[in-house]
């Protein structure tokens, strides 16, 4: 390690050295890395099985303009919109077709006596298009009474009845006075918003939620014609619609704003974001304590090597040196346990929580930063190092 | 400049502001050749590590002049200061050697400090060194496996190993037993002949002081004597 240091460097490798010398000080260190690495990384995963939660329903619309309330947070957290709003949206140029959706909650108590929660979207079944390929095919099906799709993922779900579902059987099950049948599976994986998910057809919904009218949708979904722009059937829109408690967008811009909603309205979305802020903090106070010390330790040996003609670059080239070193030893153990970390939380959570080549950089590069910052800082106790005091 | 290779004018030198300040160092005038020896006696606290911190480019000259290998030291900037450094050779009372290199370690450091190299000759001129100074054995122990002597040794060739042009050494042979001290010294004296490298040192022993081509004593910060012979 040493000898490919020193080819490297061109010189002898003193940070690594240094580092290595006091063996303890050196686990300590990449130990509190790893840890602070391990926090952000968990902080991450979460956020990340959150984000894909909020925006996996989007998955299964095919529409290009989503029309909500304005008193609606997200999507499956919304208010009602008139369904004469989707009349009025199908007489704007541009606009080739628009639909309603209906979301719910539903509680289902499992044959264990546990209660989930089952996110339910009601559908026009006669616009298929408004659903993605993989669920259009099924959604006419929907058209007999009190059939569903249910989610794969649904939590509780016996593992064969959706084995079952899958191979093209039936599941019947109970839920407020109604008989449901599903007749067929999605695979969405809801996560943080519900237990699991089923689609249905808007008569079914009304069925099922009985408090719910057909004239107040959450959603209107819109499809333009080809070779119209998305913005200029937004402005359009937003000339024609009546203004009230309206909000006029685009599929991806609905999905970002949701986003932004629970990173930054919620509580948990904030929560998250301080966790990892902490981890930062914990990496690197834990850095330049170390390097700080180490730099204390050193002072006779540095103010040697000044007197010998050593200038200023060489001694922050050694404290660098010594911050990529922890950086590079602490992501290595940090990113090893999270990723076994990850693989516990989807096996007992069912949660979306997947490590990815963008998060593993990011908290690599951050781990950088973090740690020649720390660096920088610890090189103040550098201007001790006197020569004169030598003698 | 001459055959000088240090000349200080009127040298003198304060520590501490205010009520608190105190002349160390009062009127210094001296010219030493290039490839002499030359031995600073006096009581403690007469300035000799003073004078030699003042002469090694660690100290700042603010009042009166040192000229160093030609240059002024007197407003030098601090580029100037680690470039002339780099030409010279400290050999310390203390071994001040890093605890995590190993001898050939330290002794690299004394020659990675001008850059560039062939590694493969800089580690045979290491080694070099360390054979004259009898720690072929010991070359790649760290100094918490060296006696005190050893340690000194290992300084010593640390200093010497990139050929500086002057050795300034303060009290170097406390730590050496009388064989090796006297070994080091020959050693510096033969470098004056040879290639004319200047040594100014700090020292009591007698059996050195025989050694020396001219010998200063200080007492308060004065010259009182200035011998030689
Ligand atoms: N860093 C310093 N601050 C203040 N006074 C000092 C300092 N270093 C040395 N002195 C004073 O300068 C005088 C000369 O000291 P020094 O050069 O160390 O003497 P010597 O090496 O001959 O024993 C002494 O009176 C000492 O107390
Ligand atoms: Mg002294």
């Amino acid at each position: 390690m040493s000898h490919l240091l020193t080819i490297l460097f061109g010189r002898l490798p003193i940070g690594w050295l240094q580092l290595t010398h006091s063996r303890g000080r050196f686990f300590a260190a990449v130990a509190g890395v790893a840890f602070a690495n391990l926090l952000v990384f968990m902080q991450l995963g979460i956020m990340g099985a959150l984000n894909n939660s909020t925006v996996a329903p989007y998955d299964i619309l095919d529409a290009d303009i989503i029309l909500s309330s304005q008193d609606g947070n997200t999507l499956t957290d919304g208010g009602h919109i008139p369904r004469a709003r989707m009349f009025q949206a199908l007489g704007v140029a541009g606009v080739s077709d628009a639909s309603a959706l209906f979301i719910g909650n539903l509680p289902f108590t499992l044959e264990d006596g546990s209660s989930v929660s089952l996110l339910s979207f009601g559908m026009d079944v006669a616009k298929p298009l408004f659903a993605t390929p993989a669920i259009a095919t099924s959604l006419e099906k929907l058209s007999l009474e009190n059939t569903v799709l249910l989610d794969e993922g649904t939590r509780g779900m016996p593992k064969d009845v959706i084995a079952e579902l899958i191979d093209g059987g039936q599941f019947r099950f109970e839920t407020g006075g109604n008989t449901l049948t599903a007749i067929g599976t999605m695979d969405v994986g809801v996560g943080f918003l519900a237990d699991g998910m089923m689609i249905m057809s808007d008569q079914s919904f009304m069925r099922v939620f009985p408090g719910r009218s057909s004239g107040a949708p959450n959603h209107i979904l819109i499809r333009i014609a080809d070779g119209v722009s998305n913005d200029a059937v937004v402005a359009r829109l937003m000339n024609t619609l009546p203004s009230g408690n309206l909000r006029i967008q685009t599929k991806s811009g609905s999905a970002a704003n949701d986003l932004a909603y629970m990173a930054t309205e919620r509580p948990t979305g904030v929560i998250f974001g301080f966790g990892v802020f902490m981890g930062l903090l914990v990496g690197l106070v834990i850095v330049y304590q170390v390097l700080s010390t180490d730099v204390a330790d050193h002072l006779r040996e540095y103010a040697t090597f000044k007197a010998m003609g050593y200038g200023q670059s060489f001694f922050l080239g050694i404290v660098f040196e010594e911050a990529i070193i922890l950086a590079l030893f602490g992501f290595i153990p940090g990113i090893l346990v999270s990723l076994g970390l990850y693989a516990g939380l989807v096996s007992f959570t069912g949660l979306p929580v997947e490590m990815n080549a963008g998060r593993a950089l990011l908290v690599f590069f951050g781990t950088l930063m973090a740690c020649s910052l720390s660096g920088a800082i610890a090189t103040r106790r550098l201007a001790n190092a006197d020569p004169a005091d030598l003698f | 400049m001459g055959n000088a290779s240090i000349t200080t004018r009127g040298l003198n030198h304060f520590f501490g502001k205010g009520d608190a300040r105190k002349q160390a160092i009062f009127d210094v005038n001296l010219e030493i050749e290039r490839g002499s020896l030359t031995i600073l006696m006096g009581p403690s606290g007469s300035g000799k590590t003073t004078l030699l911190t003042l002469i090694g480019c660690l100290r700042e000259v603010s009042d009166g002049s040192v000229s160093v290998l030609g240059h002024e030291l007197n407003n030098a900037d601090e580029d100037l200061l680690v470039g002339l450094r780099r030409r010279l050779g400290f050999i310390f009372q203390a071994h001040n050697l890093h605890e995590s290199l190993t001898s050939t370690q330290n002794v690299l450091m004394g020659l990675q400090v001008h850059g560039g190299g062939n590694p493969q000759k800089q580690r045979d001129a290491a080694h070099h060194i360390l054979n004259l100074l009898g720690l072929a054995d010991r070359r790649d122990y760290l100094p918490s496996n060296l006696s005190g002597g050893q340690k000194q040794r290992v300084a010593v060739a640390r200093a010497l190993v990139s050929n500086p042009e002057i050795i300034l050494a303060d009290e170097p042979t406390a730590a050496l037993d009388k064989e090796s001290g006297h070994k080091v010294v020959q050693m510096l004296k033969s470098l004056g002949k040879a290639r004319g490298t200047t040594t100014v040192m700090v020292t009591h022993a007698p059996r050195i002081l025989e050694m020396a081509d001219r010998i200063i004593t200080l007492e308060d910060g004065h010259i009182v004597s200035d011998q030689r012979q």
